[in-house]
């Protein structure tokens, strides 16, 4: 019996699929949700969701006095609390017009540097470990972080949520033991830098993993304001430190790596140089650093004149920025903080799109943020 | 140094273009009408000479008797910088226009204002609430929440 061979055209149809990744994800570095629509593996779309950490810290800050916000600036970026103070601090100083000493400021810029270091390790040893380079590289760069933590810990007392900065200087002096101690880290550091980058630098996983992947264009850049190593990586030669010089980073001689390509790779090789930029102002710093006062005659109370003002750093995470709003009393009438790990996500939906899940986390990862500034 | 561009020499500029659209100037602010903010915030980002490619910050501010938004605008080509303000009287159902056609980054800054601050602003994709859950009552930074 003969049959009829007929060819039924098959038509697939696949529905768009919903995945929940987050809150709470080892690689969402904090609780950080998103709604990824999927098209079988291939991402179509993604919703960010916030929130999970909303302190409400800018209505707290309404209610204290301006020293009394210094401790909860520590907790908005608690990987860069040093660089949170300085912020805040030098805000607060453009809008009462206060002066800060010579020695202050050496010390300020001595602290801000070693938290750009603490911080970009923290952020290339996890984005290493999202690649799937497991624990090995980011116990290595703890490793190294720790010992800047012990530098904190001289100054202030504190590992983690330091304080130490005020309104028209630093809290304290640094003890007698800290300079040795972070002339021996100065020493050792470059070196640890260079076992990083004979393990990392060309790693067949590494590139295959991050090169070409999750590519921020620099127009894009741009427009959505990133900034700090997501901006630069995407070859905008954009520093506060240089553009914009707060503090005596005038004084300091030092490069700004940029990317080209603006991919994972280009982030993350951004960030391992700028380590060593940060090694380069420490050794000017510490050479130049003179005797004096490290905080200058400030009431208690402080009341700015009526009026705002608009300070910002480069902090490690980008440009962080406090606005802030006086009218005469001792408290803030408004605290606004320019979180930049918030503004750094506006892009991420159109990184990832095209890309596979497994790429999510590692795009996500070369963003570097914290939750606790993000949500604040 | 970025160099901050005073608002009363940009205000002639704008007078000439927008007339009315200038409330006030300052030598650090340039406060603007609601309804003439897109164009005149199209004109600043696309003039050759100001080119105010990058907003690096949005900010609200309740003073009470209105709302006032605040932009702070870079340009990374010449290195400058301007400050633009427009405010919103209403306190029942305010409204302001979107920048984020202009500006993608004021996309969560919109919706952070519009969460704590109960402003709506018209033209943005996707305004709703960006920290606090849908279902929350009241706007927190403003003055008269707590």
């Amino acid at each position: 019996m003969a049959t009829t061979a007929k060819t039924k055209e098959i038509v697939v149809n696949t529905e768009p699929f919903v995945v929940n990744f987050g809150p709470l994800h080892p690689s969402t570095h904090g609780v950080f949700r998103m709604k990824i629509t999927l098209d079988g593996e291939v991402i179509v779309d993604m919703e960010p969701v916030f929130g999970y950490l909303h302190r409400g810290i800018e209505k707290l800050g309404e209610e204290r006095t301006y020293t009394q916000v210094i401790p909860l600036t520590d907790r908005l970026d608690y990987l860069a609390s040093m660089s949170n103070n300085l912020a805040y601090c030098l805000a607060v100083e453009k809008l009462a017009g206060i002066a800060v000493p010579e020695r202050a400021e050496y010390l300020r810029v001595i602290m801000a540097e070693l938290q750009r270091i603490a911080s970009h390790l923290i952020a290339v040893g996890s984005f290493l470990t999202d690649c799937g380079a497991f624990l090995t590289p980011v116990v290595y760069m703890i490793r190294e972080r720790e010992r800047i933590l012990d530098l904190f810990d001289m100054v202030c007392g504190q590992r983690l949520t330091y304080n130490y900065m005020r309104v028209g200087g630093v809290s304290q002096d640094i003890p007698q033991e800290f300079m040795p101690a972070l002339a021996k880290f100065l020493k050792e550091m470059p070196g640890w830098i260079d076992e990083y980058e004979r393990l990392l630098k060309e790693n067949e996983i590494l590139l295959a993993r991050s090169k070409g992947v999750g590519i921020l264009p620099r127009d894009l850049a741009i427009n959505i304001a990133a900034s700090g190593p997501v901006l630069r990586g995407s070859g905008v030669k954009w520093d506060i430190r240089k553009a914009d010089p707060y503090s005596i980073y005038d004084r300091f001689e030092f490069d700004i790596p940029v990317g080209t390509a603006g991919d994972c790779y280009d982030r993350y090789r951004v960030r391992v140089e700028e380590m060593r930029q940060s090694l380069r102002i420490l050794r000017q710093a510490i050479k130049d650093l003179p005797r004096g006062e490290v905080r200058s005659e400030v009431p208690h109370l402080i009341r700015p004149p009526a009026g705002e003002a608009y300070g910002h750093i480069e902090a490690p995470k980008g440009d962080l920025g406090f606005y802030l709003v006086s009218d005469g009393s001792i408290a803030p009438y408004r605290f606004h903080v320019r979180a930049p790990t918030l503004i750094n996500l506006t892009a991420l939906a159109d990184m990832i799109r095209g890309w596979k899940i497994a790429d999510t986390i590692i795009i996500f990862g070369s963003i570097d943020i914290c939750m606790g500034e993000v949500d604040r | 140094m970025t160099l901050a561009l005073s608002g009363k020499d940009i205000a002639k500029q704008i007078e000439k273009k927008f007339p009315g659209g200038v409330v006030e100037s300052a030598a650090e602010s340039l406060l603007v009408e609601a309804e003439s903010l897109l164009e005149i915030a199209a004109y600043l980002k696309n003039t050759p000479g100001l080119d105010f490619d990058y907003l690096t910050a949005v900010s609200g501010v309740d003073y009470l008797d209105c709302f006032e938004v605040v932009y702070q605008l870079t340009s990374l080509e010449h290195n400058h910088s301007l400050v633009l303000k427009t405010r919103c009287y209403q306190r029942d159902n305010p409204t302001l226009p979107s920048v984020v056609g202009l500006w993608r980054a004021a996309d969560f800054q919109e919706r952070e204002i519009c969460d704590l601050f109960g402003i709506s602003f018209t033209g943005h994709p996707n305004l709703k609430r960006i920290f606090l859950w849908e279902g929350f009552e009241g706007h927190p930074l403003r003055k008269d929440f707590l």
